[in-house]
């Protein structure tokens, strides 16, 4: 096989990387801080992903207006899915919230399907690509992986430098220890909750510039994006940074070198295999 | 004989003799919807093994797809019997659960992990049937090779009733065996290693063994199911019979039915069915999708206000009612 392709490859699976890695945190980040895996993640990503669709196509907004409306959308899933779903069950067995919200997941992906029917919908933004040494380089995968890697720097920031956000980190270090100090850690919750949403709807505008839309895109996503989580640690944001890359690049260079599924596959046994040997995540101390 | 003896008699006379009852041209119909029904109650009830015991598995596809597509290769690409292609599905679905769940016990991936390692199984076992399309036919699915008529060589009938006391017949084989694992002391531990593993080994119960022990019982009972369900419907196809989705649905059947009860997977099974058999007679194709959606409303909402199932809430209605003094100080 001719090298070029392996490196084609191998870039595409970073530029890939960026967006999975939003996912990747937003789902890290809540279930940091409220301890639940939320299962339906990537399909609010698909909810958002068809509001970003109707906003460009039924109602002609620039991807401008409609990227940034996708992001309040996402942020007010999020805080729905909290306050319908995972507040009443805060305090119930881990597996019944896990299930919670995979009843979550057959709701949203059968109410599209009724909604919205099969049929796969598609942004179609046409952009042109810039050749660097004879490689290809699609503005539709640059573009989300260069707003990807600022988004995730404004996370940063967020969590680092403000008021809120160092509640959020006290709450993932400690929630007792939170509530104890007279901190409402509620507040925290739908805060974390907003935000987590919003990196779904962010994701949702990303994804949307290579992908098409379909009800069960959340299948597509939705079980690589827990496994990069747990991969990097559930609730260590570094981590789940470094392992959305592992993934992507597995995914990518085992695609072109066998077939797509193959790539998967890979990826999938590479997962459980470390699972095994560190189950704390990559970056996991060993005690 | 007791009461509930009487009663469980009474009811199996019931479903024995049911496909004589007269019903004009429904038959075929309602035997059809009654064999799915015990056929998946039976996966729920394997399902239900493991899982009312905190090892809660989310590919259960992987052992499903297993049993079916090795029965249903063997005897397209062969010619070998279901009757031994059955068998070796199960071997195979038995040498997953050992290969997955040893070193998951060893290493102690519980909880969460627990459930999306085996996530990431069932998804392995759907992409690699999708990956090896020259001998699977990818995800387009594989129909059952007919023998040319009604075959006990090949297992396949035209008489629905034959499926139906079959199909009878695993679901009372897949309780009794519920049962006797409930009446056993395997039981005990298994319940002790659920509520704390270290203080479980502490007091000499061979923790990694009782966990494979189960799982293996599990996956077996379910790849047997995988299998008796393709002979049946003769077709398989990747995503109805592995992967996340069909996981999922064993899962939410029993935990809706109840899962710590002996009829919690059945009562599960038959009210999904009868939703999305109803919905489907009511509106037909127009509502595509209705019948999963009100599913996942009624699996939250039950979630939330009755976690141990509809088996279990009656259970403890009933119980209420007897002793009603019963209310703890919390």
């Amino acid at each position: 096989m001719d090298p070029i392709f392996l490196v084609e490859a191998a870039i595409n699976g970073i530029l890939l990387g960026g967006v999975l890695a939003v996912l990747a945190l937003g789902l890290n980040l809540i279930f940091g801080v409220l301890d639940i895996v939320w299962i339906a993640y990537v399909d609010l990503v698909m909810l958002a992903m068809y509001a970003f669709y109707f906003m460009v196509q039924g109602h002609g907004w620039s991807v401008w207006v409609a990227g940034p409306a996708t992001l309040v959308v996402g942020a007010l899933l999020g805080i729905a899915v909290h306050l319908l779903i995972i507040s009443p069950i805060l305090t119930s067995a881990p597996i019944n919230q896990l299930l919670a919200t995979g009843g979550l997941l057959f709701f949203l992906q059968s109410f599209a399907t009724f909604l919205w029917t099969t049929d796969h919908r598609s942004v179609r933004l046409s952009l042109p690509s810039v050749e660097i040494g004879g490689i290809f380089l699609p503005f539709t995968r640059v573009i989300p992986f260069a707003i990807s890697i600022l988004a995730m720097l404004a996370l940063y920031l967020f969590l680092r430098h403000t008021y809120i956000g160092t509640a959020i980190r006290a709450v993932s270090q400690d929630r007792d220890a939170m509530a104890l100090m007279g901190a409402n850690p509620q507040r925290v919750y739908v805060v974390t909750s907003a935000v987590g949403g919003a990196m779904a709807g962010l994701a949702a505008t990303l994804l949307s510039f290579q992908y098409s839309v379909h009800p069960f895109f959340g299948g597509q996503f939705g079980p690589l994006t827990f496994m990069i989580c747990v991969l990097g640690g559930l609730g260590n944001m570094v981590g789940a940074f470094v392992a959305s890359f592992v993934m992507s690049e597995i995914i990518a260079i085992g695609g072109v070198m066998f077939s797509t599924e193959m790539g998967y596959v890979i990826a999938f046994v590479v997962f459980i295999v470390v699972m095994f040997a560190r189950p704390g995540g990559i970056l996991a101390r060993r005690e | 004989m007791s009461g509930p003896r009487l009663a469980a008699a009474l009811a199996i006379a019931a479903l024995v003799g049911a496909p004589f009852v007269p019903m004009g041209g429904m038959r075929q119909y309602v035997l059809h919807v009654a064999i799915q029904i015990f056929i998946w109650a039976f996966i729920g009830s394997a399902w239900s093994l493991m899982g009312r015991f905190g090892l809660v598995s989310l590919g259960h596809g992987a052992f499903l797809g297993v049993g079916a597509y090795t029965t249903v290769l063997l005897w397209n690409h062969f010619r070998l019997t279901p009757w031994l292609g059955g068998p070796a599905g199960v071997g195979l679905a038995v040498l997953v659960a050992l290969v997955l769940g040893y070193p998951c016990f060893r290493f102690r991936v519980v909880g969460h992990y627990f459930g999306l390692v085996t996530l990431a199984v069932g998804e392995v076992v759907r992409l690699l049937i999708i990956a090896e399309r020259d001998c699977t036919d990818g995800s387009l699915g594989l129909t059952l090779k007919t023998a040319g008529g009604d075959s006990l060589l090949a297992v396949q009938f035209a008489d629905k009733r034959v499926f139906y006391y079959a199909a009878l017949l695993v679901w009372l084989a897949g309780l009794w065996i519920w049962h006797r694992v409930d009446r056993s002391m395997a039981r005990a531990a298994l319940e002790a290693i659920g509520e704390d593993e270290t203080a479980a080994a502490s007091v000499g119960i061979h923790v990694t063994r009782f966990k494979l022990g189960i799982t293996v019982a599990s996956a077996a009972l379910t790849a047997f199911g995988g299998a008796l369900y393709a002979q049946y419907i003769t077709y398989v196809n990747p995503d109805t019979l592995s992967g996340i989705g069909v996981s999922l649905k064993i899962v939410f059947a029993v935990v809706l039915g109840g899962m710590y009860s002996l009829l919690g997977p059945l009562i599960g099974t038959a009210l999904t069915t009868a939703l999305s058999e109803g919905l489907r007679i009511a509106f037909g194709l127009k509502f595509l999708g209705m019948a999963e959606t009100i599913y996942g409303v009624l699996l939250i909402v039950f979630i939330i206000f009755l976690p141990a199932g509809i088996a279990g809430g009656a259970r403890r209605l009933v119980g209420r009612r007897v002793a009603p003094v019963t209310a703890s100080p919390a």
